[in-house]
């Protein structure tokens, strides 16, 4: 489904990613951790072209991103992505959020674009808050939406980029259910996140990067058990402190 | 099209040359003056008493409504008929350029007052409640945590303000005084060349203002980093 | 002081008839409404091109945006009307140039001025619609972006509703500021407000009232002008959004 394929993107002379590679398969959950600064959220957003690279391929569903032919927004359509800030768009009422790419993007009607909505709204249990603005709504609230929105396009793969790291703790599970929730119906999801209990319960895989590296590229179990590199024992090690 | 004919220029020189000297004569004198009395004016609007942040409030309001022009004219067409019943001053004395300049000052001290409030209204209130609960005094804690503070927000947008009214002193040209464009608009309809010397009154302003406003900016990101 | 007030005098006949002093004046006002409300047009169509020009990730549009900007701001309202006014016929090629000439000298002051106080003020415009886009968060384009929309529909649908929320504030003083420079027309002759209140000064020595007169419109426009424009900031308020926050 999505394949990375040496990955290397530099910023002048700083390098943010170095000969990246990695394959997500259908309906394979993999969880990207790593210190900040590690370059994960810039692999991320490689992966639908949010960010250029400058060497290396990668393919989504067989469609080359670094491809300049490439429509870049006809394969984002397919790719959702959620994001660390939510970034729904503040001035839209949230079934407005819900179908504004459904109407622009898909070419859906108006009426089957609010319905097919207002069903999303309900799946992450937020259906009473549908004539409501982002403003009105918790943090963890906004996420939710933010993640129906990304569903209400019919994605072949879901992208979370920190997804739960600007959230209050308390907000923090209600989002990460629906991500279970979402893992175990066999959505393909590629997550960064510092949440190892969410990688621990759905996750296949876990990516350790750091300076740029992925260092690490490990099923679960093994990623868990015995982390082969010191910088990965190291951030394991931190990240149970708190 | 036309042909230019640059010719003109270079025998005016003097003349553009003393136009450009009264022009920056009014600027600098009416950043100064404005600046000074735009402090006074911040200070009364922030002030608890009722009266004096009332009279600045009125004053900036009332000036930030009327166009400059007007207030020009006000000044070049009135204040010496004023002058001259209160003071009996001999009509033929050439008031201008000391009625512009009051007027440019009167005018831009509305201007500054606001950029001097904003500036010191930026820093935020737990600065000050900071200062007091070390002991310092009212105005300990305006001079010596305020002030310091307010004064780098605000500088930038004082020498924009600057600049923006050196572009406006042009407006003298409602009383005919002879400032760079005054000048420049004078040598050019005497030679009929009124085109060139207009495409160089544009060339050189841009110049200066262009440099000005590039420093502003350096100053700005030299202090922000 | 020997000032004889005359308040009557704006009901008095003007030497050429047909018309009372009073009417000079609101045929001024007409005519300053009527300058700035065209200029302002032009201001926030070419004013939010050139900003949204700024802010697109292409070096050559957003540097035409720059020079756009630069070049309208650092030279005096006074100087682009003239140069807009008397340079611009002699510019243009001969006959272009003839024909201008031949149409009525009022549409002709007109034009000059409209042209002139829409793109001073599009330059304005142009900084103000640019650091609305800058400040809303980076996360909105590409929230746009990762939805599938193109970047004219980002523009479109994400980035310029709520840019433009942020900017009512500021976007309100530059239209007060062009009712207040259109008084620069008056300067190559054409009569609007404060060249209607020079005009009476000529012709009826009553200087104090004419002034006074003008003032107070202008004063009262600006208070209008405010007042509409705090009654639609408030209309387009985003529920939950503070007064002032994007």
């Amino acid at each position: 489904m999505i394949s990375i394929r040496n990955v290397s993107k530099h910023y002048g002379s700083f390098q943010v990613l170095s000969d990246c590679s990695t394959e997500v398969e259908k309906g394979e959950v993999i969880v990207v951790c790593g210190p900040s600064g590690s370059g994960k959220s810039t692999l991320i957003k490689c992966v639908n072209g949010l960010e250029p690279f400058q060497q290396g391929e990668i393919v989504v569903n067989g469609i080359s991103v670094g491809d300049p032919k490439t429509k870049l927004a006809k394969l984002r359509a397919h790719v959702g992505m959620v994001f660390q800030n939510f970034e729904l768009f503040p001035h839209m009422s949230v079934s407005d959020n819900l179908a504004i790419a459904q109407i622009k993007v898909l070419g859906r009607s108006r009426e089957e674009a609010i319905g097919r909505g207002l069903k999303l709204l309900d799946r992450v249990g937020l259906s009473a808050q549908a004539e409501k603005y982002p403003g009105q709504l918790s943090g963890g609230q906004q996420q939710r939406v933010a993640i129906a929105r990304a569903l209400a396009m019919d994605p072949i793969c879901m992208l979370f980029d920190e997804p739960t790291s600007a959230l209050d703790p308390e907000m923090v599970k209600e989002v990460l259910d629906v991500m279970v929730d979402l893992a175990q119906e066999g959505m393909t999801m590629m997550v960064v996140s510092h949440e190892m209990g969410f990688a621990r319960r759905v996750a296949h895989r876990v990516i350790f990067m750091d300076q740029g590296r992925i260092v690490e590229d490990a099923p679960k179990e093994e990623f868990f058990g015995q982390p082969r590199s010191e910088r990965a024992q190291q951030f394991l090690s931190k990240i149970l402190q708190h | 099209m036309a042909e230019f004919d640059w010719s003109s220029i270079p025998g005016a020189w003097p003349f553009l040359w003393a136009g450009m000297q009264t022009t920056l004569e009014i600027t600098v004198l009416a950043v100064a003056a404005g600046i000074v009395w735009g402090t006074l004016l911040a200070i009364m609007r922030m002030s608890d008493i009722r009266l004096l942040s009332w009279f600045a409030a009125s004053y900036v309001n009332l000036f930030r409504s009327i166009p400059l022009v007007m207030v020009l004219l006000w000044f070049f067409l009135i204040v010496p008929a004023l002058l001259e019943s209160l003071f009996s001053t001999p009509r033929t004395s050439d008031t201008r350029l000391s009625s512009a300049l009051v007027a440019f000052a009167l005018f831009e001290a509305a201007y500054y007052a606001e950029i001097i409030r904003a500036g010191i209204q930026s820093v935020s209130r737990g600065q000050s409640a900071a200062a007091l609960a070390l002991g310092m005094s009212q105005s300990q804690t305006m001079r010596l945590v305020i002030l310091p503070q307010a004064v780098s927000n605000m500088v930038p947008l004082l020498l924009t303000q600057g600049i923006i009214l050196f572009q406006d002193t042009s407006l003298v040209y409602v009383s005919s005084l002879a400032d760079f464009f005054g000048a420049a608009y004078k040598v050019g309809d005497r030679d009929g060349r009124l085109v060139e010397l207009l495409l160089f009154a544009g060339a050189v302003y841009f110049a200066i203002c262009f440099s000005a406003s590039m420093l502003v900016k350096h100053f700005q990101k030299r202090a922000g980093s | 002081m020997g000032y004889h007030w005359n308040w009557g005098i704006f009901l008095a006949q003007v030497p050429s008839g047909g018309t009372s002093y009073l009417g000079w004046m609101l045929s001024g006002l007409m005519t300053t409404l009527a300058l700035s409300l065209s200029a302002w047009i032009i201001a926030l169509v070419i004013g939010s091109a050139m900003g949204v020009l700024r802010t697109v990730p292409n070096r050559w549009l957003s540097g035409i945006g720059a020079l756009y900007v630069e070049l309208f701001r650092n030279i005096p309202l006074l100087v682009q009307l003239f140069i807009w006014y008397f340079v611009l016929p002699e510019l243009l090629p001969e006959r272009l140039g003839n024909a201008y000439k031949e149409i009525n000298p009022l549409l002709q002051q007109f034009t000059a001025a409209m042209i002139c106080l829409g793109l001073f003020t599009g330059a304005r415009v142009c900084e103000q619609v640019r650091s609305g886009i800058d400040s809303l968060p980076r996360g909105q384009r590409l929230a746009g972006l990762a939805l599938g929309l193109s970047g004219p529909q980002t523009y479109r649908y994400v980035l310029l509703p709520m840019a433009f929320r942020i900017i009512v504030p500021p976007l309100t003083s530059e239209f007060l500021n062009i009712f207040k420079n259109s008084a620069v027309a008056s300067t190559i002759g054409l009569l609007e407000l404060a060249a209607q209140g020079r005009q009476l000064v000529d012709y009826t020595a009553q200087p104090y009232e004419s002034f006074i007169a003008v003032t107070l419109t202008f004063m009262l426009l600006n208070a209008l002008i405010m007042s509409l424009m705090h009654r639609l900031e408030a209309r387009v308020r985003v529920p939950g959004q503070g007064g002032h926050h994007g």
